[in-house]
This record gives C-alpha cells, sequence and structure tokens, in this order.
C-alpha cells in the first residue's frame, strides 16, 4: 500500500504537466482539468493496490481523468451543445490512449508546450506566471509552491485563481505562438524559468541561501523547454547556464554563510552536473548565432573549467561580457562586465567603468559591494568600508547581509580576494 | 458619448442591488430607443480581465491589467471582434495612440455581451 502512494506521488511529480496539459486542451478549462486529474489521482490509489499497477500509470490516470471529465460535462445539463463536443472529443481521445496503455512512454499528443506558453503569457504579471507555471508544469503542490516563496498558501492560492480567472475571461489562448511571435514569447517562457531558478539560487528572503526545490524545478522545466523545442538552440544554453550555477551549490554557502567564487572549494563543485553543462552548452554554441543564456553559460563555463581561481581566464570572460552588453545593454550586464575587466585589466580600471554605472545602480547592492572589493584592494580601506555599509543596508538576504557586514573587518586589513561569486 | 466610471468592489454589487442597476439600465435603454436616440451601449468586464499594450521602440509592451498614467486621458474607442487576446494584441499594437500630441496606450477590455434588454 505504501508503495502505490509513493508511485502515486512519483507520477504527480513526473507526468502531472503532461496530464494536466492534455485535460486543459480537451476541457477548455484550467479547474476543470485539475478537478479531473485529481480524482484520478484519488481512484488510482483506491484502484491500484486491488487490481495492480498498471503498466502505463501515467495514461491510466489521464485516460480515468478523461472519463470524469465526460461525467462532470453530463452533470453540467446547461451546457447541452458543449457537452456532445466535447463527449466526442474525449471518445476519441480515450480510444487513442487505450491504444497506447501499455507502450512506455505515453504517445498521444503532448500538449506541454500550448500549457507552457499559456502560463506564461505577457498579459498575465509575473508572479502569477511563476505560480502557474509551477503548479501546472511543475510537479510542486500549492502548499511546497508557497513555502518555497514564503507566502501564506492562501495568497498564493488566490493568486492562482485570479491568474486562471484572466485566461478564462480575457482568452488568453491555449496554442503554441504562431512563427512571427514564437521567438519573442519564447524568450518570456525563458525568463520565467530563469527567474524560477534565481529566486532559488539566490532567494530574496528568508535564512536560506539557496532554496534547492526552485532551482531542482527550474532545471526540471528548461529540459522540458529543450525536449519539446530541441531546434532553439537558446533553450539548451538556458538549461546549461542553469546546470552549471547549479553545480557550485555545495561550495557556495559554508555553516550559514556565503562563500566566494575564489574562496569556494572547488572539490566540492559537483563534476557530473559540470560535464553535462559543457555538453549542453556545446551542443547550443554548434548552432552559431548564441543569445544572452549561451553567452552567460558560457562564463559560468569558463568559471567552472578553472580548477583554482587564479586559472580562470579573465580576459576571454571579459570579451563574453562585452559580446553580452552588446546585445543587451544593462546596467548589470556592464557592472559584471567591469568587474571581470578589474580582474584581467587591474582594479583602477574596473573601478573607472564602474564610475559610470554610478546613477543607475546606485540601489543595487552588488553595484557597491563589487566597488567596495575594488576599492578595498587598491587600499582605499575608508572608501571601501563605506562601500561595504551601503551594500549591508540594501540587501534583503539576511546570509548576503552577514557576508557583507563581515567583509567590512578585512577592508581595513587590505584583503586581496575578490567579491564574485 | 457618455463614459462610465465606478467602484469595483470583490464580487460586485448584491444581488438585488445588481438587479436595480439592471433595470434602470434597461429603463434608459429602451427610451433611448424609443426616442431615437442609441448609438450603442455595452458593459466592460472587470479590471482584472484587462491587459495594456504600449509601443516602445517599435515593440509592443504587454503587461497584465488597467492603464494607470493619471496625466494620459482617454481619447477614442475600437471595438473589434476578435478571436481571442493574441488576436486583440495584434490590433491594438496597430492603433496609433498619439492622437492628442503624446504618445499613450491601448487598454483591452473584454465586453461579456450581457443582453441589456433581456
Amino acid at each position: 500500500m505504501a508503495d502505490v502512494h509513493s508511485l502515486a506521488d512519483r507520477v504527480f511529480r513526473e507526468e502531472s504537466g503532461r496530464i494536466i496539459a492534455a485535460l486543459i486542451r480537451v476541457s477548455g478549462s484550467f479547474d476543470r482539468a485539475e478537478e479531473a486529474m485529481q480524482e484520478a489521482f484519488a481512484a488510482a490509489l483506491f484502484a491500484w493496490p486491488q487490481r495492480g499497477v498498471p503498466a502505463n500509470p501515467a495514461a491510466w490516470v489521464t485516460a480515468v481523468a478523461h472519463r470524469k471529465l465526460i461525467d462532470a460535462a453530463r452533470r453540467d445539463g446547461t451546457r447541452r451543445e458543449k457537452r456532445d463536443s466535447l463527449a466526442s472529443h474525449i471518445a476519441f481521445s480515450v480510444s487513442e490512449i487505450a491504444d497506447c496503455e501499455d507502450n512506455e512512454p505515453m504517445n498521444f499528443p503532448d500538449d506541454r508546450l500550448r500549457l507552457i506558453f499559456t502560463c506564461c503569457h505577457p498579459a498575465l504579471n509575473p508572479e502569477a506566471q511563476i505560480a502557474l507555471t509551477l503548479r501546472t508544469l511543475g510537479g510542486l503542490t500549492t502548499s511546497e509552491i508557497a513555502r518555497a516563496f514564503l507566502l501564506p498558501e492562501a495568497t498564493l492560492a488566490q493568486r492562482l485563481v485570479r491568474a486562471k480567472r484572466k485566461i478564462q475571461e480575457a482568452r488568453i489562448p491555449y496554442e503554441v505562438p504562431g512563427a512571427d511571435r514564437l521567438e519573442e514569447r519564447l524568450a518570456a517562457v525563458q525568463g520565467v524559468i530563469y527567474l524560477i531558478f534565481n529566486e532559488g539560487y539566490v532567494a530574496s528572503s528568508g535564512g536560506d541561501l539557496i532554496r534547492e526545490d526552485l532551482c531542482a524545478e527550474a532545471i526540471r522545466l528548461g529540459r522540458v523547454l529543450c525536449e519539446l523545442l530541441s531546434r532553439h538552440a537558446e533553450n539548451f544554453g538556458l538549461l546549461a547556464l542553469m546546470l552549471l550555477q547549479h553545480s557550485r551549490r555545495a561550495a557556495r554557502v559554508a555553516g550559514g554563510a556565503l562563500v566566494t567564487l575564489e574562496e569556494q572549494d572547488r572539490s566540492l563543485w559537483d563534476r557530473d552536473v559540470i560535464e553535462e553543462g559543457l555538453a549542453l552548452l556545446e551542443r547550443a554554441l554548434a548552432s552559431g548565432d548564441p543569445g544572452p543564456y549561451q553567452l552567460q553559460a558560457a562564463i559560468a563555463a569558463l568559471h567552472a573549467q578553472a580548477h583554482a581561481p587564479e586559472e580562470t581566464d579573465w580576459r576571454q570572460i571579459a570579451a563574453l561580457y562585452q559580446t553580452l552588453l552588446e546585445r543587451n545593454p544593462s546596467p548589470v550586464v556592464a557592472l559584471n562586465h567591469a568587474a571581470a575587466v578589474a580582474m584581467s585589466a587591474g582594479p583602477e580600471e574596473g573601478l573607472a567603468r564602474m564610475a559610470g554605472l554610478a546613477r543607475s545602480l546606485d540601489g543595487y547592492y552588488l553595484f557597491h559591494a563589487a566597488r567596495a572589493d575594488l576599492l578595498r584592494r587598491l587600499g582605499r580601506g575608508k572608501e571601501a568600508l563605506e562601500a561595504y555599509q551601503r551594500a549591508a543596508a540594501l540587501t534583503t538576504n539576511p546570509v548576503e547581509c552577514e557576508f557583507l557586514n563581515r567583509r567590512q573587518g578585512p577592508s581595513r586589513s587590505n584583503d586581496r580576494s575578490s567579491g564574485s561569486r | 458619448m457618455m463614459l462610465i466610471y465606478t467602484k469595483e468592489q470583490e464580487g460586485g454589487p448584491g444581488a438585488e442591488e445588481g438587479e436595480r442597476i439592471k433595470t434602470a439600465h434597461r429603463a434608459l435603454v429602451e427610451e433611448a430607443v424609443r426616442k431615437g436616440v442609441l448609438q450603442a451601449a455595452e458593459p466592460l468586464a472587470n479590471t482584472s480581465t484587462a491587459t495594456t499594450v504600449r509601443m516602445e521602440d517599435g515593440k509592443a509592451l504587454i503587461t497584465d491589467g488597467p492603464f494607470s498614467e493619471t496625466k494620459e486621458q482617454l481619447a477614442g474607442y475600437y471595438i473589434l471582434d476578435c478571436e481571442n487576446l493574441d488576436d486583440a494584441l495584434c490590433w491594438a499594437a496597430r492603433i496609433p495612440t498619439g492622437c492628442k500630441g503624446g504618445e499613450g496606450c491601448v487598454e483591452i477590455r473584454p465586453l461579456p455581451g450581457y443582453a441589456l434588454d433581456g
């Protein structure tokens, strides 16, 4: 009995995205699809211990959920016409599934691509996009997502209700955008996945520096995107970037404190994950026109390939940031470029470039942290201390804040390490 | 043209109050039809269904929710029968918004299509 529960749990985590995507297409409603899927999982817990686990559990759940949709449509007598078209559609889908019930993997149409584009539609606000993507395509429950974002469950549930209502009432289509809009909308999808990863990588609140569940979930979504749109090299660039950053997770925090890239114990870096990231990046770069995720992944790869900090190819990293800056001009990229220049051409050179960013980045704690670092290396202790204090006052993550406060100490003794992560 | 402004409340007016408002609209529409002055009247869905399109450097910037710049004023309207929101967004991006001098935005709102006469 217990293993049936854990099997159902695994099927939910791994396959619920695909199941719900198919059910939404058939029913035209997120709510009806969710309800049917929940009922089907409940039925599985009842049926599997008695009749044995089917060869393809996910297809079984989908077929049962389809039947639940028909039942629900029959109960809903006021929508006669819709019910008839729904019933014939479902009859077709069920026979489709019956044919493949013993085949692994499921070979009925994969609707997850429609689902991912609908969840990341620009007419939904970013919080709603993230919540909906995690809830439907990810294997997380509402309470798990709420916990990951440190929100009351009711707040997250409300956010989901509003998003689903907007999709329904504003008629956000359940389809893959046409070729003319695909690139732009795909960039939005990649953006949502990377936001989820970053929320996990540098949690903006809460006591933990890394929320691994969110990173893992973002990586899983990145894999789904690669699988569904394998001709778009940036999808592989994004996955490679997340993997290369995630490979350092064990070394990034020690005793609840942040460890800089330079000070990290590189033997703790996950070599298997690095290898996978490097292979994916190579595959992406082969297509010839590297987008921003590939460029960032290439930078992460250069860090990953340096066995010691002094082996880091900062000249190459500065060149990659330069390319990134030309393609996607932003003050934060310019800051990273300046920091890389400081490492390859000296702190004065870096500091000069940062001076031009003061106006746009004054409210960004990493700007002050990076400046403080260069000032300290130049022996300008008093200015360095002021910059550290400014940085510490601006960060909301207690672990990062603690790190910056510790950094204020060495600035007096003119320590020479860098602050990059 | 007469524009209706209202305070949105969660769940809208109560059932009784809602019915009273609907009846009053119906009476007004009937009278306007009788006197031959009615051109069009239509309720809008809540602002929770709104999407705003703003052109920036030739690209359509799409955001959730109604427009919120108080210095921009209502300058005109289109009612288009669109297949879905993406279709509406394509049209909205082509509407020139600088009618009164400065560039503005287009707010898309669905018409739930309540029939006022029944």
